[in-house]
């Protein structure tokens, strides 16, 4: 009796993946499309385009309307106080740049800013490009064998300099949930910022950001079974406020001179130029959708088949693990095989999965690893994909033993 | 232009495999064939950038003909090596210049392992091959 995945049928990329014979366990990477989310898409471009916030006429009205509607669904989702706390972006990665912008005149040459060890290169080079330009200290957070960041480490750390703290909710590489409450009450306590990279968090479970309370929070439309091409910055009032403008010209404008210029407040402040409308509004068909799961059969399938996704590879000889994984993704490598020849072999036999330093070089040297190779789970996946990966990593194997 | 004898030898041995298994063993007993490099000569001067496994190419010349030596730390890439120099090892500049290695690859049936998707680096080997038989001698 294999696991089956009840949501699997609402999800026409991945039936025909499957039909080409490709098993898709790369959805950490990008998430599969529900059809609500075609048809919503379809649904806007077929039935006539307009810009957002700009014209009187009726179909600008209409699709500014659809396009507000995705930014209260978002402030639902997350639990956001209002909507206006949530910026649209081009993804988690303009997010986090624009974070490192706007925030760059609150800091001052010789504080701090603390990353952690694991966090993707989105979570990383903005912080670490703003503390040259500003001559700020880039504090980064160990790990401990489990793949969390060390919270006694982190207390000895993050201290009086410290500024801002920016770390990820859920490793894309370790796949474990980060102690966020206990690191965020550690940054209060100095009056620093914080940040949380929610690009793999938001998508599993659902997140109170009033209840978390951080500063801003961040994540990306395409892992969320959105279409791609949108992310979302919430910000708490307080802190969108301190916020300097970054991207200038369209619609971000309250009054312009040649010379001189006034610009909006968040969230349209920091939406210059046209948006993603269309990915935008079928953005919204995305988080309908999602909302109208039963949330803890989602969990109860993804814990199931992360279980068997573990129990598998720990099941082989010489398969290492990376950390203790806890949901959605494993990282792993096997002894004396090149991670590169095995993702070759594997992707020969139809198997999507992704290998190499999954955009966390420093953590991969760290780990003193050229790469690995990493299952990342959707919740359309079910036990014949699990199966058919296993059946590839043996024969994989063998060939390579 | 006739194929090298070694380039004859692949099209012969890839054209006759039957999947992918027959063909990633073939590859891995091509990739034993390539030459070793010292640990000299695996250096970061001969590194070919751009590809996630460790690749290193090496140009030598004589007279018009280049001479090319090239390993990676990936077996099945030195497998992809070794039926890459096949073709064009001890051609003469101009005529390494005509040769058309993205149909080369597609006749062994290996076409995929040049998408621009690939990481494996074959695509940054050609490049670093046509700057070392374009560097003036």
């Amino acid at each position: 009796m294999s696991l089956i995945s009840p949501w699997r049928a609402d999800f026409p990329g991945i039936l025909a993946l499957a039909a080409e014979g490709q098993t898709y366990l790369d959805s950490a990477a990008t998430a599969q499309k529900p059809q609500a989310v075609l048809d919503a898409l379809l649904g806007y471009l077929a039935s006539g385009v307009a810009n957002v916030h700009r014209a009187q006429h009726l179909p600008g009205e209409r699709a500014t309307r659809a396009f507000e509607a995705t930014r209260s669904q978002a402030a639902q989702w997350l639990n956001a106080a209002r909507a206006e706390e949530i910026i649209f972006t081009r993804g988690t990665t303009e997010s986090l740049n624009l974070l490192a912008y706007g925030l760059e005149h609150l800091l001052q040459p010789g504080e701090q800013i603390v990353i952690s060890a694991l966090e993707h290169h989105a979570n990383l080079l903005p912080w670490q490009q703003l503390a040259k330009r500003r001559g700020l200290e880039l504090v980064i957070l160990p790990l401990d064998d489990a793949g969390s960041i060390d919270l006694q480490q982190a207390a000895r750390l993050i201290g009086t300099r410290t500024r801002l703290l920016a770390v990820s909710q859920l490793s894309n590489v370790l796949g474990r949930w980060q102690p966020l409450d206990e690191l965020l009450a550690l940054a209060r306590t100095q009056g620093a910022l914080t940040v949380v990279d929610g690009a793999q968090g938001a998508v599993h479970g659902r997140h109170d950001l009033q209840a978390l309370g951080c500063d801003f929070y961040v994540c990306s439309s395409h892992k969320l079974y959105g279409p791609d091409g949108v992310g979302l910055l919430y910000g708490r009032r307080e802190a969108l406020g301190q916020l300097q403008h970054w991207q200038f010209g369209g619609e971000m404008v309250l009054d312009a001179d040649y010379h001189e210029a006034r610009f909006r407040p968040a969230p349209l402040g920091f939406e210059a130029g046209t948006p993603a409308v269309s990915a935008v509004i079928a953005l919204g068909a995305a988080l309908n959708w999602l909302n109208g799961l039963d949330h803890a059969a989602v969990a109860r399938h993804e814990a199931t088949l992360h279980a068997e996704l573990l129990a598998g590879l720990q099941a082989r000889d010489g398969v290492r693990l990376l950390g203790q994984p806890q949901l959605a993704l494993a990282s792993f490598c096997v002894d004396g095989v090149h991670n590169a020849d095995l993702a070759h072999l594997l992707s020969e036999q139809g198997i999507a999965v992704r290998a190499g330093h999954h955009c966390a070089m420093p953590l991969m040297k760290g780990l003193g690893l050229s790469g690995a190779i990493r299952v990342s789970l959707g919740l359309y996946n079910d036990g014949e994909d699990l199966q058919r990966f296993f059946s590839a990593l043996d024969n994989a194997l063998e060939l390579l033993r | 232009m006739s194929l090298p004898v070694a380039a004859q030898e692949a099209l012969a041995a890839f054209a006759a495999c039957l999947g992918w298994e027959q063909r990633a063993r073939l590859l891995m007993q091509w990739g034993e064939r390539l030459a070793p490099l010292s640990d000299a000569e695996r250096v970061d001067e001969h590194r070919v950038h751009g590809c996630e496994s460790l690749v290193w190419l090496i140009a030598e010349r004589s007279g018009e003909h280049l001479h090319f030596r090239a390993s990676s730390d990936a077996r099945l890439l030195r497998g992809l090596l070794a039926v890459l120099l096949a073709r064009v090892d001890g051609l003469p500049r101009a005529e390494l210049a005509s040769v058309d290695l993205v149909d080369w690859f597609n006749q062994l049936g290996l076409q995929r392992q040049l998408s621009p998707s690939r990481s494996n680096g074959l695509n940054a080997v050609l490049q670093r091959m046509r700057e070392l038989a374009g560097r003036p001698a």
